[in-house]
Protein backbone atom coordinates (compact mmCIF):
# COMPACT_ATOMS: atom_id res chain seq x y z
CA UNK A 1 0.00 0.00 0.00
CA UNK A 2 1.09 3.18 -0.85
CA UNK A 3 0.04 5.82 1.47
CA UNK A 4 1.20 9.50 1.20
CA UNK A 5 1.00 11.51 5.13
CA UNK A 6 0.97 14.90 5.41
CA UNK A 7 2.98 16.91 7.70
CA UNK A 8 2.81 20.71 9.20
CA UNK A 9 5.19 21.97 11.18
CA UNK A 10 4.19 23.60 14.09
CA UNK A 11 5.79 25.47 17.37
CA UNK A 12 6.77 23.08 20.20
CA UNK A 13 3.66 22.98 22.59
CA UNK A 14 5.66 24.88 25.39
CA UNK A 15 6.14 27.73 22.83
CA UNK A 16 5.62 31.71 24.03
CA UNK A 17 2.88 32.65 21.55
CA UNK A 18 3.62 36.43 20.91
CA UNK A 19 2.86 38.09 17.65
CA UNK A 20 4.75 40.96 15.89
CA UNK A 21 4.72 43.41 12.88
CA UNK A 22 1.18 45.40 14.57
CA UNK A 23 0.14 41.70 15.43
CA UNK A 24 -0.17 40.79 12.11
CA UNK A 25 2.26 37.90 12.42
CA UNK A 26 3.27 35.09 14.75
CA UNK A 27 6.96 35.86 16.28
CA UNK A 28 9.09 33.22 15.59
CA UNK A 29 11.87 34.47 17.58
CA UNK A 30 13.10 31.47 19.41
CA UNK A 31 10.51 29.05 18.47
CA UNK A 32 11.38 25.42 18.25
CA UNK A 33 9.65 23.94 15.83
CA UNK A 34 8.36 20.28 15.69
CA UNK A 35 6.38 17.95 13.47
CA UNK A 36 2.87 19.07 14.78
CA UNK A 37 1.90 15.91 16.52
CA UNK A 38 -1.19 14.49 15.22
CA UNK A 39 0.75 14.00 11.95
CA UNK A 40 4.14 12.39 13.39
CA UNK A 41 1.95 10.54 16.24
CA UNK A 42 -0.83 9.24 15.23
CA UNK A 43 -0.64 9.74 11.38
CA UNK A 44 2.85 9.04 10.23
CA UNK A 45 3.74 6.23 12.99
CA UNK A 46 0.29 4.34 11.87
CA UNK A 47 1.41 4.42 8.39
CA UNK A 48 4.51 2.89 9.47
CA UNK A 49 2.90 0.80 11.24
CA UNK A 50 1.08 -0.31 8.22
CA UNK A 51 3.79 -0.57 6.08
CA UNK A 52 5.72 -2.68 8.14
CA UNK A 53 3.29 -5.32 8.58
CA UNK A 54 1.88 -5.03 4.57
CA UNK A 55 4.94 -3.75 2.46
CA UNK A 56 4.55 -0.53 0.50
CA UNK A 57 6.00 2.68 0.56
CA UNK A 58 5.26 5.66 3.06
CA UNK A 59 6.00 9.38 1.40
CA UNK A 60 5.70 12.52 3.70
CA UNK A 61 4.66 15.98 1.96
CA UNK A 62 4.29 19.03 3.31
CA UNK A 63 4.34 22.55 2.17
CA UNK A 64 6.73 25.14 3.40
CA UNK A 65 9.98 26.48 2.23
CA UNK A 66 13.76 25.22 2.40
CA UNK A 67 13.79 26.11 6.88
CA UNK A 68 11.08 23.23 6.87
CA UNK A 69 13.55 20.73 5.63
CA UNK A 70 14.19 20.27 9.81
CA UNK A 71 11.66 18.70 10.55
CA UNK A 72 10.61 16.49 7.27
CA UNK A 73 14.12 15.19 8.56
CA UNK A 74 12.79 13.93 11.63
CA UNK A 75 10.01 12.62 10.31
CA UNK A 76 12.41 10.48 7.64
CA UNK A 77 14.29 9.56 10.66
CA UNK A 78 11.52 8.01 12.54
CA UNK A 79 10.56 5.70 9.24
CA UNK A 80 9.39 7.79 6.13
CA UNK A 81 11.02 6.42 2.79
CA UNK A 82 10.79 9.79 1.10
CA UNK A 83 9.79 12.90 1.09
CA UNK A 84 8.14 15.93 -1.24
CA UNK A 85 8.41 19.55 0.06
CA UNK A 86 6.29 22.02 -2.15
CA UNK A 87 8.55 24.72 -2.27
CA UNK A 88 5.48 27.68 -0.79
CA UNK A 89 4.61 29.46 2.29
CA UNK A 90 1.35 27.41 3.50
CA UNK A 91 -0.79 30.56 3.50
CA UNK A 92 -4.13 29.00 4.26
CA UNK A 93 -5.29 25.63 4.46
CA UNK A 94 -6.91 25.68 1.35
CA UNK A 95 -4.01 26.48 -0.46
CA UNK A 96 -1.88 24.02 1.27
CA UNK A 97 -4.75 21.42 0.90
CA UNK A 98 -4.83 21.70 -3.19
CA UNK A 99 -0.83 21.94 -3.55
CA UNK A 100 -0.77 18.71 -2.02
CA UNK A 101 -3.40 17.39 -4.18
CA UNK A 102 -1.84 18.95 -7.59
CA UNK A 103 1.24 16.65 -6.62
CA UNK A 104 -1.05 13.49 -5.54
CA UNK A 105 -3.79 13.50 -8.49
CA UNK A 106 -2.62 10.90 -10.70
CA UNK A 107 0.08 9.18 -8.12
CA UNK A 108 -1.56 6.35 -7.54
CA UNK A 109 -1.73 6.97 -3.31
CA UNK A 110 -3.87 4.07 -2.19
CA UNK A 111 -4.16 5.93 1.05
CA UNK A 112 -3.72 10.03 1.99
CA UNK A 113 -3.77 10.54 5.78
CA UNK A 114 -3.31 14.27 7.72
CA UNK A 115 -3.31 14.67 11.48
CA UNK A 116 -6.89 15.60 13.10
CA UNK A 117 -5.76 19.17 13.54
CA UNK A 118 -2.33 21.56 13.19
CA UNK A 119 -1.95 22.86 17.31
CA UNK A 120 -1.52 26.68 16.10
CA UNK A 121 -4.17 26.63 13.60
CA UNK A 122 -6.12 23.98 14.78
CA UNK A 123 -8.86 24.53 11.69
CA UNK A 124 -9.39 20.78 10.73
CA UNK A 125 -9.40 21.55 7.21
CA UNK A 126 -6.85 20.57 4.78
CA UNK A 127 -8.20 16.69 4.97
CA UNK A 128 -11.71 17.33 4.08
CA UNK A 129 -10.26 20.08 1.45
CA UNK A 130 -7.89 17.37 -0.26
CA UNK A 131 -10.65 14.45 -0.32
CA UNK A 132 -12.62 17.08 -1.77
CA UNK A 133 -9.61 18.22 -4.59
CA UNK A 134 -9.69 14.93 -5.36
CA UNK A 135 -12.44 13.13 -5.46
CA UNK A 136 -12.56 10.60 -3.03
CA UNK A 137 -13.98 9.64 0.32
CA UNK A 138 -13.26 11.24 3.21
CA UNK A 139 -12.99 9.83 7.18
CA UNK A 140 -12.31 12.33 9.81
CA UNK A 141 -10.96 12.01 12.89
CA UNK A 142 -10.36 8.50 12.98
CA UNK A 143 -8.96 6.84 16.21
CA UNK A 144 -8.09 3.29 15.00
CA UNK A 145 -7.16 2.48 11.17
CA UNK A 146 -6.45 -0.45 9.60
CA UNK A 147 -6.10 -2.17 6.16
CA UNK A 148 -7.31 -5.97 4.80
CA UNK A 149 -6.68 -5.53 1.01
CA UNK A 150 -7.82 -2.54 -0.37
CA UNK A 151 -10.54 -2.20 2.33
CA UNK A 152 -9.60 0.61 4.87
CA UNK A 153 -11.63 0.35 7.87
CA UNK A 154 -11.85 3.18 10.79
CA UNK A 155 -13.02 3.88 14.09
CA UNK A 156 -14.33 7.48 13.95
CA UNK A 157 -16.03 9.81 16.41
CA UNK A 158 -19.28 10.97 16.02
CA UNK A 159 -21.05 13.60 17.97
CA UNK A 160 -21.59 11.65 21.11
CA UNK A 161 -20.28 8.63 20.22
CA UNK A 162 -18.08 6.45 18.03
CA UNK A 163 -18.54 4.60 14.93
CA UNK A 164 -16.65 2.04 12.69
CA UNK A 165 -16.44 2.58 9.34
CA UNK A 166 -15.04 0.76 5.82
CA UNK A 167 -14.23 2.26 2.83
CA UNK A 168 -12.59 1.33 -0.45
CA UNK A 169 -8.85 2.53 -1.24
CA UNK A 170 -8.05 5.29 -2.10
CA UNK A 171 -9.50 7.47 0.57
CA UNK A 172 -8.34 10.56 2.95
CA UNK A 173 -8.47 10.03 6.68
CA UNK A 174 -7.47 12.43 9.66
CA UNK A 175 -5.91 10.91 12.15
CA UNK A 176 -6.44 11.29 16.36
CA UNK A 177 -5.34 10.44 19.67
CA UNK A 178 -6.05 6.21 19.74
CA UNK A 179 -4.69 4.98 16.48
CA UNK A 180 -0.64 4.38 17.24
CA UNK A 181 2.08 5.47 19.70
CA UNK A 182 4.50 8.31 19.33
CA UNK A 183 7.92 6.44 17.74
CA UNK A 184 11.27 8.19 19.25
CA UNK A 185 13.76 8.10 16.12
CA UNK A 186 17.24 6.29 16.96
CA UNK A 187 20.50 7.03 15.80
CA UNK A 188 20.22 5.33 12.46
CA UNK A 189 16.56 6.24 11.66
CA UNK A 190 18.57 9.76 11.95
CA UNK A 191 21.35 8.97 10.05
CA UNK A 192 19.55 7.28 7.80
CA UNK A 193 17.48 9.97 7.06
CA UNK A 194 20.19 12.38 5.76
CA UNK A 195 20.19 10.84 2.63
CA UNK A 196 16.86 9.55 1.74
CA UNK A 197 14.86 11.07 -1.16
CA UNK A 198 14.00 14.59 -0.56
CA UNK A 199 11.75 16.10 -3.37
CA UNK A 200 11.42 20.01 -3.91
CA UNK A 201 8.44 20.70 -5.84
CA UNK A 202 7.33 24.12 -7.32
CA UNK A 203 3.74 25.50 -6.65
CA UNK A 204 0.88 25.57 -8.78
CA UNK A 205 -0.34 28.86 -9.46
CA UNK A 206 -3.67 29.51 -7.11
CA UNK A 207 -4.73 32.18 -4.25
CA UNK A 208 -5.37 31.51 -0.94
CA UNK A 209 -9.20 32.20 0.01
CA UNK A 210 -8.74 33.23 3.35
CA UNK A 211 -6.21 36.18 5.18
CA UNK A 212 -5.54 36.50 8.72
CA UNK A 213 -5.59 39.65 9.50
CA UNK A 214 -4.12 40.04 12.59
CA UNK A 215 -3.70 38.45 16.05
CA UNK A 216 -4.50 38.70 19.61
CA UNK A 217 -3.76 37.13 22.78
CA UNK A 218 -6.72 36.93 25.13
CA UNK A 219 -6.94 38.79 28.22
CA UNK A 220 -4.89 38.24 31.08
CA UNK A 221 -7.21 36.82 33.84
CA UNK A 222 -7.10 38.58 37.20
CA UNK A 223 -6.05 36.74 40.05
CA UNK A 224 -7.54 34.20 41.50
CA UNK A 225 -10.27 34.71 44.50
CA UNK A 226 -9.32 31.68 46.66
CA UNK A 227 -12.48 30.68 49.01
CA UNK A 228 -12.22 28.30 52.75
CA UNK A 229 -12.55 24.98 51.87
CA UNK A 230 -15.06 25.32 54.72
CA UNK A 231 -17.65 27.23 53.25
CA UNK A 232 -18.72 25.79 49.85
CA UNK A 233 -22.31 28.11 49.79
CA UNK A 234 -19.91 31.12 49.68
CA UNK A 235 -18.38 29.47 46.14
CA UNK A 236 -21.93 28.79 45.25
CA UNK A 237 -22.94 32.26 46.19
CA UNK A 238 -20.29 33.85 43.70
CA UNK A 239 -21.03 31.10 40.91
CA UNK A 240 -24.63 32.42 41.36
CA UNK A 241 -24.32 36.28 41.59
CA UNK A 242 -21.00 37.22 40.23
CA UNK A 243 -20.21 35.04 38.09
CA UNK A 244 -23.51 33.76 36.78
CA UNK A 245 -23.09 30.37 35.58
CA UNK A 246 -25.04 28.34 37.94
CA UNK B 1 -29.56 34.56 2.25
CA UNK B 2 -27.09 32.81 4.87
CA UNK B 3 -28.17 29.30 4.77
CA UNK B 4 -27.23 26.81 7.86
CA UNK B 5 -26.78 22.89 8.09
CA UNK B 6 -27.82 20.94 10.53
CA UNK B 7 -28.26 17.37 10.96
CA UNK B 8 -31.35 16.88 12.54
CA UNK B 9 -31.18 12.77 13.19
CA UNK B 10 -31.11 13.25 17.02
CA UNK B 11 -33.14 16.10 17.56
CA UNK B 12 -32.23 19.50 18.01
CA UNK B 13 -28.83 20.02 19.39
CA UNK B 14 -27.86 23.08 21.50
CA UNK B 15 -25.53 23.80 18.78
CA UNK B 16 -27.82 24.02 16.06
CA UNK B 17 -30.22 26.44 17.81
CA UNK B 18 -26.37 28.48 17.91
CA UNK B 19 -25.86 28.10 14.70
CA UNK B 20 -29.29 29.18 13.40
CA UNK B 21 -29.15 32.04 16.05
CA UNK B 22 -25.80 33.05 14.60
CA UNK B 23 -26.39 32.81 11.27
CA UNK B 24 -29.82 35.58 11.94
CA UNK B 25 -27.53 38.25 13.65
CA UNK B 26 -25.40 38.08 10.83
CA UNK B 27 -27.99 39.81 9.12
CA UNK B 28 -30.34 38.14 5.83
CA UNK B 29 -33.13 35.78 6.16
CA UNK B 30 -31.74 32.59 6.80
CA UNK B 31 -32.50 29.28 5.67
CA UNK B 32 -31.90 25.96 7.17
CA UNK B 33 -30.56 22.43 5.47
CA UNK B 34 -30.66 19.52 7.54
CA UNK B 35 -31.11 15.67 6.69
CA UNK B 36 -32.43 12.73 8.26
CA UNK B 37 -36.20 11.92 9.71
CA UNK B 38 -36.78 15.05 12.22
CA UNK B 39 -40.81 15.71 12.45
CA UNK B 40 -41.39 19.12 10.62
CA UNK B 41 -43.00 19.92 14.41
CA UNK B 42 -39.76 19.46 15.52
CA UNK B 43 -38.45 21.46 12.76
CA UNK B 44 -40.34 24.29 12.71
CA UNK B 45 -38.66 25.32 16.68
CA UNK B 46 -35.86 26.60 14.46
CA UNK B 47 -38.35 29.38 12.93
CA UNK B 48 -37.53 31.23 16.33
CA UNK B 49 -34.02 31.19 16.60
CA UNK B 50 -34.70 32.94 12.98
CA UNK B 51 -34.93 30.29 10.76
CA UNK B 52 -37.45 30.73 7.45
CA UNK B 53 -37.02 28.14 5.21
CA UNK B 54 -36.19 24.50 6.13
CA UNK B 55 -35.10 21.98 3.51
CA UNK B 56 -35.44 18.71 4.78
CA UNK B 57 -33.71 15.78 2.68
CA UNK B 58 -34.80 12.33 4.53
CA UNK B 59 -33.16 10.03 1.79
CA UNK B 60 -29.70 10.93 3.66
CA UNK B 61 -29.36 9.48 7.03
CA UNK B 62 -25.83 9.19 7.58
CA UNK B 63 -23.38 11.58 8.16
CA UNK B 64 -21.09 10.66 5.14
CA UNK B 65 -19.17 14.21 4.11
CA UNK B 66 -19.23 12.86 0.51
CA UNK B 67 -23.18 13.07 0.49
CA UNK B 68 -23.57 16.09 3.21
CA UNK B 69 -21.49 18.12 0.77
CA UNK B 70 -23.96 17.72 -2.30
CA UNK B 71 -26.59 18.22 -0.10
CA UNK B 72 -25.56 21.57 1.12
CA UNK B 73 -24.38 22.49 -2.33
CA UNK B 74 -27.23 22.36 -4.11
CA UNK B 75 -28.85 24.15 -1.08
CA UNK B 76 -27.18 26.81 -1.54
CA UNK B 77 -27.21 27.33 -5.05
CA UNK B 78 -31.43 26.56 -4.42
CA UNK B 79 -31.45 29.58 -2.08
CA UNK B 80 -28.50 31.87 -3.22
CA UNK B 81 -26.82 31.64 -0.37
CA UNK B 82 -23.79 34.21 0.74
CA UNK B 83 -22.74 32.79 3.88
CA UNK B 84 -23.01 29.24 5.04
CA UNK B 85 -22.92 28.45 8.67
CA UNK B 86 -21.96 25.12 10.57
CA UNK B 87 -21.29 24.07 13.86
CA UNK B 88 -17.91 23.25 14.19
CA UNK B 89 -18.74 19.93 15.59
CA UNK B 90 -17.43 16.41 13.91
CA UNK B 91 -19.83 16.82 11.15
CA UNK B 92 -18.73 20.10 10.54
CA UNK B 93 -15.09 19.94 10.42
CA UNK B 94 -15.57 16.70 7.93
CA UNK B 95 -18.11 18.81 5.60
CA UNK B 96 -17.29 22.47 5.71
CA UNK B 97 -13.61 21.91 4.21
CA UNK B 98 -15.08 19.56 1.19
CA UNK B 99 -17.67 22.37 0.74
CA UNK B 100 -15.04 24.97 0.66
CA UNK B 101 -13.23 23.31 -2.23
CA UNK B 102 -16.15 22.62 -4.03
CA UNK B 103 -17.90 26.21 -4.05
CA UNK B 104 -14.02 28.06 -3.80
CA UNK B 105 -15.26 29.46 -0.88
CA UNK B 106 -13.43 30.56 1.84
CA UNK B 107 -13.78 28.92 5.13
CA UNK B 108 -13.53 30.12 8.54
CA UNK B 109 -13.01 27.25 10.74
CA UNK B 110 -14.09 27.57 14.32
CA UNK B 111 -15.76 30.92 14.67
CA UNK B 112 -16.12 32.05 18.43
CA UNK B 113 -17.78 35.16 17.41
CA UNK B 114 -19.97 37.52 15.14
CA UNK B 115 -18.00 39.21 12.89
CA UNK B 116 -15.60 42.44 13.43
CA UNK B 117 -17.07 46.30 12.22
CA UNK B 118 -13.67 45.45 9.22
CA UNK B 119 -14.90 42.12 8.88
CA UNK B 120 -12.72 39.56 9.71
CA UNK B 121 -13.68 36.87 12.28
CA UNK B 122 -12.33 35.73 15.71
CA UNK B 123 -10.77 32.02 15.96
CA UNK B 124 -8.80 30.46 17.94
CA UNK B 125 -5.55 29.61 17.25
CA UNK B 126 -2.11 28.03 19.09
CA UNK B 127 -4.66 25.83 20.67
CA UNK B 128 -6.59 28.48 22.46
CA UNK B 129 -3.57 30.22 23.56
CA UNK B 130 -4.08 33.24 20.92
CA UNK B 131 -7.17 34.13 18.84
CA UNK B 132 -7.26 35.24 15.12
CA UNK B 133 -8.97 37.46 12.82
CA UNK B 134 -9.90 35.59 9.39
CA UNK B 135 -10.45 37.91 6.46
CA UNK B 136 -12.15 36.16 3.77
CA UNK B 137 -11.29 36.70 -0.19
CA UNK B 138 -13.98 34.84 -2.17
CA UNK B 139 -17.49 36.28 -2.26
CA UNK B 140 -19.30 33.04 -0.95
CA UNK B 141 -18.12 32.67 3.30
CA UNK B 142 -18.42 29.47 5.34
CA UNK B 143 -18.12 29.55 8.97
CA UNK B 144 -17.94 27.30 11.22
CA UNK B 145 -19.01 28.04 14.58
CA UNK B 146 -17.21 26.73 17.80
CA UNK B 147 -19.95 25.56 19.97
CA UNK B 148 -20.89 27.60 23.15
CA UNK B 149 -19.84 30.64 21.72
CA UNK B 150 -22.85 32.47 21.53
CA UNK B 151 -26.07 31.55 23.27
CA UNK B 152 -29.12 30.55 21.29
CA UNK B 153 -32.06 33.44 21.00
CA UNK B 154 -35.36 33.70 20.42
CA UNK B 155 -35.32 36.03 17.57
CA UNK B 156 -37.01 34.64 14.74
CA UNK B 157 -40.79 33.91 14.07
CA UNK B 158 -42.50 31.38 11.79
CA UNK B 159 -40.80 29.55 9.13
CA UNK B 160 -41.75 26.74 6.59
CA UNK B 161 -40.44 23.31 6.26
CA UNK B 162 -40.44 21.99 2.70
CA UNK B 163 -38.64 18.59 1.68
CA UNK B 164 -35.35 18.59 -0.56
CA UNK B 165 -33.81 16.60 -3.11
CA UNK B 166 -30.20 17.03 -2.46
CA UNK B 167 -29.30 14.53 -5.47
CA UNK B 168 -26.49 13.29 -2.87
CA UNK B 169 -26.13 9.62 -4.22
CA UNK B 170 -25.25 6.76 -2.14
CA UNK B 171 -22.24 6.36 0.03
CA UNK B 172 -19.36 4.84 -0.25
CA UNK B 173 -18.45 4.44 3.21
CA UNK B 174 -19.80 1.60 4.99
CA UNK B 175 -21.63 1.90 8.51
CA UNK B 176 -20.70 -1.54 10.67
CA UNK B 177 -21.44 -0.46 13.88
CA UNK B 178 -22.22 2.80 16.10
CA UNK B 179 -21.93 3.17 20.02
CA UNK B 180 -23.34 6.33 21.80
CA UNK B 181 -23.33 6.07 25.56
CA UNK B 182 -27.48 6.92 26.51
CA UNK B 183 -28.29 10.05 28.16
CA UNK B 184 -24.79 11.64 28.50
CA UNK B 185 -24.40 15.56 27.49
CA UNK B 186 -22.35 15.50 24.77
CA UNK B 187 -18.77 17.28 26.38
CA UNK B 188 -18.11 20.04 23.69
CA UNK B 189 -22.20 20.92 24.05
CA UNK B 190 -22.06 20.82 27.85
CA UNK B 191 -22.53 24.54 29.72
CA UNK B 192 -21.02 23.42 32.80
CA UNK B 193 -18.58 20.28 33.09
CA UNK B 194 -17.10 18.84 36.53
CA UNK B 195 -13.64 17.46 35.49
CA UNK B 196 -11.05 15.69 37.97
CA UNK B 197 -7.81 14.08 37.39
CA UNK B 198 -5.11 11.35 39.67
CA UNK B 199 -5.60 13.37 42.72
CA UNK B 200 -8.88 11.58 42.58
CA UNK B 201 -5.92 8.32 42.80
CA UNK B 202 -8.18 5.78 41.43
CA UNK B 203 -11.66 5.06 38.90
CA UNK B 204 -13.28 4.09 42.00
CA UNK B 205 -13.39 7.33 43.73
CA UNK B 206 -15.60 9.10 40.97
CA UNK B 207 -18.98 8.95 42.71
CA UNK B 208 -17.67 12.22 44.44
CA UNK B 209 -17.36 14.14 41.06
CA UNK B 210 -20.51 12.63 39.66
CA UNK B 211 -22.02 13.29 42.75
CA UNK B 212 -21.25 17.27 41.81
CA UNK B 213 -21.79 17.14 38.21
CA UNK B 214 -25.20 15.58 38.92
CA UNK B 215 -26.27 18.44 41.24
CA UNK B 216 -25.17 21.02 38.99
CA UNK B 217 -26.60 18.98 35.76
CA UNK B 218 -23.14 18.90 34.52
CA UNK B 219 -21.11 17.04 31.92
CA UNK B 220 -17.79 15.06 33.46
CA UNK B 221 -14.54 15.18 32.01
CA UNK B 222 -10.94 14.18 32.93
CA UNK B 223 -6.91 14.85 32.46
CA UNK B 224 -5.09 13.09 29.74
CA UNK B 225 -3.54 10.48 32.94
CA UNK B 226 -6.16 9.11 34.26
CA UNK B 227 -8.04 8.63 30.41
CA UNK B 228 -4.43 7.00 29.15
CA UNK B 229 -4.16 4.81 32.45
CA UNK B 230 -7.95 3.53 31.71
CA UNK B 231 -10.10 5.40 34.94
CA UNK B 232 -12.10 6.77 32.92
CA UNK B 233 -13.52 6.27 28.57
CA UNK B 234 -10.75 8.37 26.49
CA UNK B 235 -13.82 10.62 25.34
CA UNK B 236 -14.06 12.23 28.64
CA UNK B 237 -10.20 13.30 28.08
CA UNK B 238 -10.05 17.55 27.71
CA UNK B 239 -6.65 18.85 26.43
CA UNK B 240 -4.53 19.66 24.00
CA UNK B 241 -4.37 15.95 22.35
CA UNK B 242 -8.29 15.84 23.64
CA UNK B 243 -11.37 17.60 23.44
CA UNK B 244 -11.64 20.96 23.26
CA UNK B 245 -14.11 22.60 25.64
CA UNK B 246 -15.44 25.83 26.68
CA UNK B 247 -18.25 25.92 28.70
CA UNK B 248 -19.44 28.50 30.97
CA UNK B 249 -18.35 27.00 34.22
CA UNK B 250 -15.19 24.54 34.51
CA UNK B 251 -14.71 22.71 37.55
CA UNK B 252 -11.06 20.81 37.80
CA UNK B 253 -10.78 18.58 40.67
CA UNK B 254 -6.98 16.93 41.61
CA UNK B 255 -5.70 18.93 38.09
CA UNK B 256 -2.69 20.69 38.30
CA UNK B 257 -2.74 22.42 34.97
CA UNK B 258 -0.14 21.51 32.32
CA UNK B 259 -0.06 24.19 29.66
CA UNK B 260 -1.21 21.03 27.33
CA UNK B 261 -4.63 20.46 29.69
CA UNK B 262 -4.96 24.83 29.52
CA UNK B 263 -5.09 24.29 26.30
CA UNK B 264 -8.50 22.10 25.99
CA UNK B 265 -10.52 24.71 28.52
CA UNK B 266 -8.99 27.67 28.38
CA UNK B 267 -12.23 29.02 26.62
CA UNK B 268 -14.37 28.25 29.92
CA UNK B 269 -15.82 31.55 30.92
CA UNK B 270 -15.45 30.64 34.70
CA UNK B 271 -12.71 27.84 36.26
CA UNK B 272 -12.97 26.76 39.38
CA UNK B 273 -9.97 24.94 40.45
CA UNK B 274 -9.62 22.63 43.76
CA UNK B 275 -5.89 21.20 44.71
CA UNK B 276 -4.44 20.31 47.84
CA UNK B 277 -1.25 21.94 45.87
CA UNK B 278 -1.53 26.00 46.16
CA UNK B 279 1.32 26.08 43.91
CA UNK B 280 -0.70 23.88 41.33
CA UNK B 281 -0.06 25.96 37.91
CA UNK B 282 -3.79 25.93 37.50
CA UNK B 283 -5.01 28.43 40.05
CA UNK B 284 -2.90 31.03 37.98
CA UNK B 285 -5.52 30.17 35.38
CA UNK B 286 -8.53 29.35 37.96
CA UNK B 287 -11.25 32.51 38.76
CA UNK B 288 -12.18 30.94 41.86
CA UNK B 289 -9.70 28.31 43.52
CA UNK B 290 -10.03 26.29 47.10
CA UNK B 291 -6.94 24.93 48.43
CA UNK B 292 -8.09 22.06 49.55
CA UNK B 293 -8.75 17.81 49.30
CA UNK B 294 -10.98 16.91 46.88
CA UNK B 295 -12.40 14.01 48.87
CA UNK B 296 -13.46 16.29 51.50
CA UNK B 297 -14.24 19.53 49.14
CA UNK B 298 -16.83 17.87 46.77
CA UNK B 299 -18.86 16.42 48.63
CA UNK B 300 -19.54 19.59 50.52
CA UNK B 301 -19.43 21.37 46.80
CA UNK B 302 -22.55 19.02 46.51
CA UNK B 303 -24.53 19.80 49.60
CA UNK B 304 -23.84 23.34 48.87
CA UNK B 305 -25.64 22.98 45.48
CA UNK B 306 -28.24 21.06 46.64
CA UNK B 307 -29.21 23.87 49.47
CA UNK B 308 -28.52 26.40 46.68
CA UNK B 309 -30.87 24.16 43.97
CA UNK B 310 -33.98 24.06 46.91
CA UNK B 311 -34.16 27.91 47.44
CA UNK B 312 -34.49 28.66 43.44
CA UNK B 313 -38.34 26.87 43.52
Amino acid sequence: MNILVCISKAPDTTSKIAFTNGNTQFDENGVQYIVNPYDEWYALVRALELKEAQGGNVTIITVGGAADDAVIRKALAIGADDAVRIDASATDAYFTAMQIAAYAEGKGFDLILTGKETIDYNGSQVGGMLAEALNLPYIAIATKLDVAGSTISCEREIVGGVQEVEVQAPAVVSCAKGMAEQRIPNMRGIMAARTKPLTVVAPVALDALTTYSSYSLPAAKSSVKLIDPNNLDELVALLHNEAKVI
Amino acid sequence: MNLVYINSANGLSKAALETVTYAKKLGADVAVVTNANASAETLTALGNYGASTILQDTAINGQDPSQLVKLVAAAAEKVGASTIVFSHDLIGKAVAPRLSVRLKAGLVAGAVALPEPDGSIRVNVFSGKAFGYVRVNSNTRIISLLPNSIQPEQIGGNCSVEAFDGQAGSSNIVVKATKKPEGAIPLPEAELVVSAGRGLKGPENWGVVEDLATALGAATACSRPVADIGWRPHHEHVGQTGVAIRPNLYIAAGISGAIQHLAGVNGSKVIVVINTDAEAPFFKAADYGIVGDAFEVLPRFTEAVKRFKATQH
